[in-house]
């Protein structure tokens, strides 16, 4: 049986092992911190990813990664419905277990916006004190890509790994977007286009999400064993219950195990990095007389703020082979929108690299087989474009995490409950990338037949905003070094602390701020 | 056409599974007659145009984990079993249509593959699917299709680069 006993003396204690707890956990262990990370799901067999791959591709089969349940109960009130538990992974991994892998930098606007647009508000740091962590950043998660983006903020030094050439559909694609003066550049990934890290290169699944089976993909998985290598102790299937606390100060982070016992873990300091919704569950479950609104939680904006990335799209055929589906991640994509004011939220477009049905998936859900079955299959396969988008929410104090106190979970706590909408800005930012979208599939003599607009839009499952940085503690949570204005000894990664959160998908500026936390919190200890 | 025992091998690649379990299954003078019953499902569920169903499906099958290939040709004796029942024969010994419809009076075309179901359910799941799988995750029945490396196959990062097809070879 594994011990999940605490440490009788820990340095640091990181609450969650995604990418945020993963990567603060191996740099302050390689530096020779004493670190334990507790997380509250399992660690999943690396060896049991094709399993994983079954129950993705086969119907009736079970396993993907576990979410659900009495563990993971949770509310959705808001006036669009949140789904919640396909949007996360509780296991040492987290969510990159099941992510894309797209890690592009923000741009130098999304740390200004209020400055030079008057909405939202500004970051109290800005892209020059991010930019060597975001270097460092693409080295920690093996990025793939190029310099060829001509909207992208200045970078210093090459990509790490050669990117990943543009597939076929990418060039009909350049075509039509060069008659429309929208420039088409690579994409980041953080998948290996040669072995790298331990990992083969891509062997072309194309499954990346939810699974990569080769490794190949990064995940977290690669800094909790860096962190392990390095001394850290990992605890799964540990999930903090309350961080008890004096007046300034963290004492323990109070955890569950499986066999039904409770333990404390002290430490020096603690980082949260559970997410944008269990970030705020956490602080709100540790409310106390000192803290009566949870802790942390002084300004009362914990649980506030909350954004996701609001998906658009266009799909349609055309009459030629557009080969999709061969690999599960896009090559190209176009910031050309992104820096416009027409429409103001970031819009970032990216081309499909599997766009309609895949074969062997429709031929597994098909009412029929023989003769007749792949008639269908050649005539559902074969001709399909689509072009997708992210699209900025900007914070909005209604879209907020509470609790929600008439259900529990498997411990007895309050679950979260989502209060989720979109805003008439990204509406009309969603309607504006769907004509430029629906201009570029015209361009090609396509036959549209799906779009994704402002009534059918869900999120892209990006949670942000929920514990704001800020430099004023009445009007943010943590400072601009992610420790928390209220306590002196918490510290908290990931994206809940991005005050804006663009339309960039959020790991690599994830990733980037863990390494310039870990920095910091070398400095504090 | 032709399916080979290299594209059963390929398919159980696609489904991470090294192809050496059961490998005792081959060795038999006379075939195990719930093989010869999956067989007979491959050859109703398959297109007509794929020839060479019988080694690719006994290479696959005794490629399967143990686990997996004992429920497999579990629910082909019970299938075996119906076709007994219904038509006083044998699965194998039906011909093309009336095993077709077997399975679909069985309702096994619109059943829900699930391993804990009732008999339609599981033929779906363990005989259709798993067969289905097996097929459309390889290249070769890709291929047919269109796309030379399907979901869930590991064929490498060039195909999607390509502008058509590459032949054969």
């Amino acid at each position: 049986m594994a011990d999940r006993s605490p440490s009788a003396r820990a340095d640091v204690c990181v609450v969650g092992a995604g990418p945020a707890g993963a990567i603060v956990a191996a740099r302050l262990a390689e530096i020779g911190h004493d670190v334990v990370v507790l997380d509250a799901g399992p660690r999943f067999d690396l060896d049991d990813r094709t399993d994983r791959l079954d129950a993705h591709l086969r119907p009736g089969v079970d396993g993907r990664w576990g979410m659900g349940g009495e563990r993971d109960a949770y509310a959705s009130s808001g006036s669009r419905d949140y789904p919640l538990n396909a949007a996360r992974v509780k296991g040492v991994g987290g969510s990159t277990l099941h992510w894309q892998g797209m890690v592009m930098r923000l741009h130098e606007r999304d740390f200004e916006l209020h400055s030079r647009h008057g909405v939202g508000t500004d970051w109290p740091i800005d892209y020059a004190d991010l930019r060597p962590h975001y270097a460092e950043a693409e080295r920690e998660l093996g990025v793939a890509g190029a310099d060829d983006n001509p909207f992208a903020p200045p970078r210093e030094e090459p990509f790490p790994l050669p990117a990943f050439p543009p597939s076929h559909s990418d060039a009909i694609f350049a075509e039509a977007c060069e008659s429309l003066g929208l420039p088409i550049h690579s994409v980041p990934n953080a998948r290996n286009s040669e072995p790298h890290g331990g990992a083969s290169a891509c062997v072309g699944y194309g499954t990346c999400k939810p699974v990569c089976p080769s490794g190949a993909k990064y995940t977290a998985e690669r800094h909790v064993a860096r962190a392990e290598a390095a001394g850290a102790r990992v605890v799964d299937r540990a999930p903090v219950q309350r961080l008890e606390h004096s007046d300034e100060r963290i004492e323990a982070a109070v955890y569950a195990t499986p066999e039904g016992t409770e333990h404390r873990q002290e430490a020096r300091a603690v980082v949260l990095a559970c997410g944008g919704v269990e970030n705020v569950r956490l602080l709100l479950l540790s409310a106390s007389d000192a803290h009566p609104d949870g802790l942390a939680n002084s300004s009362g904006l914990v649980g506030r703020y909350f954004m996701d990335h609001c998906f658009a799209g266009v799909g349609g055929r055309i009459d030629r082979p557009t080969r999709q589906n061969h690999v599960g991640f896009n090559t190209s994509e176009c910031h050309a929108l992104y820096d416009a004011t027409d429409p103001l939220p970031g819009v970032k477009l990216e081309f499909l690299n599997y766009a309609g049905p895949a074969p062997v998936i429709e031929a597994l859900h098909a009412d029929d087989w023989g003769d007749s079955l792949l008639e269908d299959l050649r005539a559902s396969y074969g001709t399909h474009l689509a072009v997708g988008g992210l699209v900025e929410q900007f914070p909005d104090a209604e879209n907020r995490i509470t609790l929600d106190h008439s259900a529990t979970d498997d411990h007895g706590n309050p679950v979260p409950d989502v209060h989720w909408s979109v805003g008439s800005e990204t509406r009309a930012a969603i309607e504006r990338a769907n004509e430029v979208q629906r201009a570029i599939l015209d361009e090609l003599g396509a036959e549209v037949d799906w779009v994704v607009g402002p009534d059918e839009t869900g999120p892209a499952f990006h949670h942000m905003g929920t514990t704001r940085m800020g430099a004023d503690p009445t009007e943010s949570v943590v400072g601009p070094d992610c420790r928390a204005h209220d306590c002196d000894n918490l510290w908290i990664a990931g994206s809940s602390v991005f005050p804006t959160g663009g339309a960039m998908n959020p790991t690599l500026t994830i990733a980037a701020l863990s390494c310039r936390l870990a920095d910091r919190l070398d400095g504090w200890l | 056409m032709d399916l080979s025992r290299r594209d059963a091998l390929a398919a159980l690649a696609a489904a991470g599974i090294a192809g050496a379990a059961g490998a005792t299954l081959l060795d038999d003078a006379d075939p195990d007659p719930d093989l010869t019953t999956l067989v007979a499902v491959a050859e109703t569920v398959y297109p007509s145009a794929a020839d060479g169903v019988e080694p690719f499906v006994e290479t696959y099958a005794a490629g399967l984990p143990d686990d997996r290939r004992d429920d497999v040709l579990d629910v082909a004796t019970e299938l075996d079993a119906t076709a007994r029942d219904w038509f006083d024969a044998p699965l194998a010994d039906l011909d093309r249509a009336t095993r077709d419809r077997l399975l679909r009076e069985l309702g096994v075309d619109a059943a829900d593959p699930d391993p804990d179901g009732n008999l339609s359910d599981r033929v779906r799941f363990f005989l259709v699917n798993e067969l289905l799988y097996a097929f459309y995750a390889s290249p070769t029945g890709g291929r047919l299709v269109g796309i030379e490396n399907p979901t869930g196959y590991p064929g490498g990062t060039e195909s999607y680069r390509r502008a058509r097809m590459e032949d054969d070879g």
